[in-house]
């Protein structure tokens, strides 16, 4: 029988070894390499006209607005998961039956009615 | 068992054993092919001739001696980084990329038994979820850190792309874990030996359709290829979040991407092509569990042309289309898909 710690020592393996790897490749380019470099060439490229500006500026809300809905429906789809592994073993067990579904129809439309909301405010609207 | 020295030793030289065969030999191997067969299928498709010109005197093989010259190549030059670019975080970007996309196959059942897979953790498809999802990071560091207009608006693209499809990804699988009872790929699998009526095997293609269709579109979505590519859409952004790379930082990113479509292809036949199972073949000599595995092999493979199919027959969304389509139409299919599962097993276990 297998340890789930031992499962977790396994990972730490490939964790080491895939990083090793990655970094190893990357090192070697950096050592054979050439490296020539011009100030037109160390320039971002813009179409090739001289960069105006700095790129890291201020962007569109909207972004943000996808990562907080995000967070929001994610956690709400984790939740899902040990009920839904488990859904089958509580249909049968006496009297869980219709409840389980009853409850996850109350669930999905917690989480459905939050996606009309946002969808109403039209938040979810690109243009 | 005790942990003692010899266990960890056994233990760490079996992972090793076991990754080099799975991870190194298999994945790797197919995401090098891939790098060739992409250029050359698309080429099939579009009526070209495709890559033909690498050779080995006169020995060209229909250009597969592509996919060893490019790393040479890619290797050999200047590994370049803008004056203006954030050096660390432009550098780690790739690695950051890479090392999730890998590390994810540590828990995929290539075969029957618990030793058939390298990292027996229990976590299953949940470790598959909370790591695969980091590759995001890698990429928009890289946008960020290059310092260019094109890759910041990449990299905002694919930040709220990839997090759009995993809300839709994450609860369209919820229907395959409420059908087999279990969040564990290897008793996904295990579960799905049975058939459906004598006939069907009970694969999650036959039981969840829909689900099959959603996560494929949702995984390409997030692994932001074509007909998804905004994030690097040539004709709008010149190469989006990659821009500025070259040379070896830019083949690491274009590999983790490779290695993401055999990650798709991985996850795809577990969870709805029935895994290692060969309907109406149950045993466990040996001989039938190389058999087995090699069937998984092959049903990955199968996924694998499914998605570069796909990317060479549709054309690009555009941007505001891929979000409507995330949120509007596959968010509220999945929620629909769970509903009608779970009606669906209450009449069957109630009869």
């Amino acid at each position: 029988m297998l340890h789930a710690q031992m499962g977790y020592l396994s990972l730490a393996v490939i964790v080491a070894a895939v990083t090793v790897m990655g970094s190893a490749i990357l090192v070697l380019n950096r050592l054979i390499g050439p490296r020539r470099s011009s100030p037109v060439k160390q320039a971002t490229f813009e179409c090739g006209s001289d960069p105006i500006g700095s790129a890291h500026q201020r962007f569109s809300v909207k972004f943000y607005l996808v990562a907080i809905f995000f967070i929001v429906f994610d956690i709400e789809s984790v939740f899902m998961y040990p009920w839904a592994g488990l859904f089958r073993e509580l249909l049968v067990e006496p009297g869980f039956g219709v409840v389980t579904v009853v409850e996850m129809f109350v669930f999905v439309g917690i989480l459905a009615a939050g996606l009309a909301y946002v969808w109403r405010r039209g938040a979810l609207d690109w243009e | 068992m005790p942990l003692t020295g010899n266990v960890i030793l056994d233990l760490v030289l079996w992972t090793v054993i076991k990754f080099a065969a799975f991870v190194l030999v298999f994945v790797m191997g197919t995401a090098t092919v891939l790098t060739w067969l992409e250029r050359k299928y698309s080429a099939v498709i579009q009526n070209r001739i495709g890559p033909n010109r690498a050779n080995l005197g006169s020995l060209r093989l229909g250009g597969l001696l592509h996919m060893l010259a490019d790393p040479i190549k890619m290797l050999t030059k200047e590994d370049f980084s803008p004056d203006t670019a954030n050096p660390w975080m432009f550098r780690l970007a790739p690695l950051v990329a890479f090392v999730p996309a890998m590390v994810v196959f540590a828990v995929i059942p290539f075969g029957p038994g618990e030793h058939m897979m390298i990292a027996n953790t229990e976590l299953g498809i949940l470790f598959i979820f909370a790591i695969a999802s980091l590759n995001v990071y890698g990429s928009v560091m890289g946008a960020w850190a290059s310092n260019n207009k094109w890759s910041l608006m990449g990299g905002l693209r694919i930040s709220a792309q990839m997090v759009s499809y995993e809300v839709a990804i994450g609860l369209t699988l919820c229907g395959v874990f409420m059908i087999y009872g279990s969040t564990d790929l290897q008793e996904i699998v295990v579960a799905q030996g049975t058939t459906l009526g004598g006939v069907v095997p009970a694969w999650g293609i036959f039981t969840q359709p829909v689900a099959f269709v959603l996560y494929l579109t949702c995984a390409i979505a997030e692994n932001k290829r074509a007909p998804f590519d905004v994030a690097e859409a040539e004709s709008e952004l010149t190469a989006g979040y990659w821009t500025e790379y070259s040379a070896m930082g830019f083949a690491v990113l274009a590999l983790a991407e490779f290695v993401e479509i055999v990650l798709i292809g991985c996850v795809g036949a577990t969870l709805f092509l029935g895994g290692w199972q060969i309907p109406g073949v149950h045993g466990s000599t040996p001989g039938l569990m190389a058999v087995q595995v090699a069937a998984f092999l092959l049903k990955t493979l199968f996924v694998i042309w499914l998605q570069l199919t796909i990317r060479w027959t549709l054309p690009r969304f555009r941007y505001d289309q891929v979000m409507r389509l995330g949120w509007r139409i596959l968010l509220p299919a999945a929620l629909v898909n769970l509903l009608v599962t779970g009606v669906a097993l209450l009449w069957v276990d109630r009869n």
